[in-house]
C-alpha cells in the first residue's frame, strides 16, 4: 500500500524508529522518582521532614539524573562500540544506579508509626530472626554497631541469602547495592548511613539517629519480601 | 612542667605537641581529655603536684586552626567549624589516643610518620583511620584562610602554568575532581616525588598522599560533614566558594617552598661568577 512505497530499504531504520517513537534502536527506559507512600514529616521525630525532603528531592533525584545520563553516554559507547568508554562509565553507573536501587529499597523500609513503624516482625521473619540471631534485640544491636563503625559512607544491611535460607548482616560501601556482597543476598532492610542521612538531626552522633530509625522502621515490608522469598511450606 | 612528663618516663619529644600548660586554653583541653578517658579531674592545682602513677597519658593533641572559629564566614560558617573542629576533628584525636594507649608499638612517632606506618603498605591498622583524620583535619583547617581564594603568585602559579597548562584550566580540572569523589573523601593538590610535578588526587575516606610518598599542597574535605550545615547538597557551591574564597595560596607557596627541598623541580640556578 502507500506505506510500503514510502517504506524503502534504506529508509527502514529510520522509519521503525520514527514509527516506535525511540531514540534508539535499543529502546532505553529511563527512570524518574518515585514517590514517597507518606509524607516528609511523618517519620518526626525520628527523622526529621527537613532531613526527608532533602533526601529525597536532591540526593535520590541526583542519583537516579546522573543514572539516566549515565546510562545514556553507555547506550551511545555501545553502539558505537567504544570499549574504553563501556568500561569508564561502569563505575559511574554503579555509584548513581546503586544510590538508586537503594534509596528505593529505604523509602519502603520506612513507615509512620501510624501506619505500623517500628511494629515488631511477627510469622516468619520473626522466627528466622530468633533463629538466626538469638533475639530482635540481638539484632538491632548488632546492626547499630555494624552501623556505627562503618567508616565514610555506606549502608547496613539485614539481608536473607537465598541460596543457604539465612538472614545475615552485611555493610556496603558507598552506594554499592547488596548484590555486590553476594549474588544471592536479597535485602529486607537497609539503614543509609551516608551523613547525609542524619546530619542535620543528629550532628555525627550516628548512633542515636541507629537507635531512634527503628522507630519508623516497616517490618512489615521486610516480612512480605522474606515471605516471597521463603514461603513456608 | 608539662603535666604528662610527671607520669611517663618515655621522651618528651617523641609525641607531645604541647610543652607548655600554662595556657588555660589547654588546661580545659587537658581536663576535657581527662575527662573523655575517665579520670576525674579534682581541680587545677592538681595537675601541678606529683600523685600516684595515673594512666592518663596524651599522645597527641587537637591543634586549633589558624584563626578563630569565625572567621571564615560567610564562606564556612563558625557552627560548621564548631561541629567539624570541636566535634569531629576532636573525636578522631581522643579515638587515636584511645587507640594508642592499648599499643605501644606505635608509640614515639611523628604524625606523618604514625600515617604512613599504620597504612601498612595498603592493610591498614585499626589505628589508620584516626590518624590519618586527625592529620587531613590539621592540614585541611591550614590549607585554607580568612580572605583566601584569588590566584597563586611567583613560583607556586609557574608551576601550576608549567603543569596544567593555566590557572583557570587547574581549576576546572580541581573543581570536576571534587565532584566526582563518590561518597566520603578528600581531594588533593599533590606534588608527586617521582614525576616532579604537580597533579590533582581523590582519595575516599581517609586515605592521604602521604601514604605514596608524595607532598600534598592543598586539600579540601569532600566528607558530606564538611559541607552540609551551610550548602546541604549543593557540592558545587561548596567546592567554587572554596576555590574563589577560602583557599590559602601563601600556606601553599611555604609548602611548595618546603617540598622544593625534596624534589628537584627545575634547573639549578649556579650563579656565574
Amino acid at each position: 500500500m502507500a506505506l510500503r512505497s514510502l517504506v524503502t530499504r534504506k529508509n527502514l531504520p529510520s522509519a521503525f524508529k520514527a514509527a516506535t517513537g525511540l531514540g534508539q534502536l535499543r529502546g532505553l527506559q529511563t527512570f524518574s522518582l518515585p514517590d514517597l507512600p507518606y509524607d516528609y514529616g511523618a517519620l518526626e521525630p525520628a527523622i526529621s521532614g527537613e532531613i526527608m525532603q532533602l533526601h529525597h528531592q536532591k540526593h535520590h533525584q541526583t542519583y537516579i539524573t546522573n543514572y539516566n545520563k549515565a546510562l545514556e553516554q553507555l547506550n551511545d559507547a555501545i553502539e558505537k562500540g567504544d570499549s574504553a568508554a563501556v568500561v569508564k562509565l561502569q563505575s559511574a553507573i554503579k555509584f548513581n544506579g546503586g544510590g538508586h536501587v537503594n534509596h528505593s529499597i529505604f523509602w519502603k523500609n520506612l513507615a509512620p508509626v501510624r501506619e505500623g513503624g517500628g511494629e515488631l516482625p511477627h510469622g516468619s521473619l520473626g522466627w528466622a530472626i530468633d533463629a538466626d540471631f538469638g533475639s530482635l534485640e540481638k539484632l538491632i544491636q548488632l546492626m547499630n554497631a555494624e552501623g556505627a563503625a562503618l567508616q565514610g559512607s555506606g549502608w547496613v544491611w539485614l539481608a536473607l541469602d537465598k541460596e543457604l535460607k539465612k538472614l545475615v548482616v552485611e555493610t556496603t560501601a558507598n552506594q554499592d547495592p547488596l548484590v555486590t556482597k553476594g549474588p544471592t543476598l536479597v535485602p529486607l532492610l537497609g539503614i543509609d548511613v551516608w551523613e547525609h542521612a542524619y546530619y542535620l538531626q543528629y550532628k555525627n552522633v550516628r548512633p542515636d539517629y541507629l537507635k531512634n530509625i527503628w522507630k519508623v522502621m516497616n517490618w512489615k515490608y521486610a516480612s512480605e519480601v522474606y515471605a516471597k522469598e521463603c514461603p513456608s511450606s | 612542667m608539662s603535666w604528662c612528663c610527671t607520669y611517663n618516663p618515655l621522651p618528651l619529644y617523641s609525641r607531645l605537641q604541647v610543652t607548655d600548660f600554662s595556657c588555660s586554653w589547654q588546661l580545659k583541653n587537658a581536663q576535657k581529655m581527662l575527662l573523655s578517658l575517665g579520670k576525674k579531674p579534682e581541680k587545677k592545682k592538681q595537675f601541678y603536684r606529683f600523685q600516684t602513677p595515673s594512666k592518663v597519658v596524651a599522645y597527641y593533641r587537637l591543634k586549633t586552626p589558624p584563626y578563630k572559629l569565625d572567621a571564615l564566614e560567610p564562606y564556612m560558617s563558625k557552627r560548621t567549624l564548631e561541629m567539624h573542629w570541636e566535634e569531629h576533628h576532636r573525636a578522631y584525636v581522643e579515638g587515636l589516643n584511645k587507640q594508642l594507649a592499648n599499643d605501644d608499638i606505635l608509640y614515639g612517632y611523628t604524625m606523618d610518620e604514625l600515617v604512613k606506618v599504620t597504612y601498612n603498605n595498603g592493610n591498614p591498622l585499626p589505628e589508620f583511620n584516626n590518624a590519618a583524620q586527625v592529620w587531613n583535619h590539621d592540614f585541611f583547617w591550614e590549607s585554607m584562610q580568612p580572605g583566601g581564594g584569588e590566584m597563586p603568585e611567583l613560583g607556586v602559579l609557574q608551576q601550576i602554568e608549567k603543569d596544567f597548562g593555566s590557572y583557570t584550566n587547574f581549576k576546572e580540572k580541581f573543581t570536576e575532581s571534587a565532584f566526582t569523589v563518590f561518597g566520603s573523601g578528600w581531594i588533593w593538590l599533590v606534588l608527586k616525588r617521582e614525576e616532579r610535578q604537580l597533579a590533582i588526587i581523590k582519595t575516599s575516606n581517609a586515605i592521604t598522599p602521604l601514604v605514596w610518598d608524595d607532598i600534598p599542597i592543598i586539600c579540601l574535605d569532600m566528607w558530606e560533614h564538611a559541607y552540609y550545615l551551610d550548602y546541604k547538597n549543593d557540592r558545587e557551591k561548596y567546592v567554587n566558594t572554596f576555590m574563589n574564597h577560602l583557599i590559602s595560596w601563601n600556606v601553599a607557596m611555604e609548602r611548595m617552598a618546603r617540598a622544593e627541598a625534596f624534589v628537584n623541580l627545575g634547573e639549578p640556578k649556579i650563579p656565574i661568577a
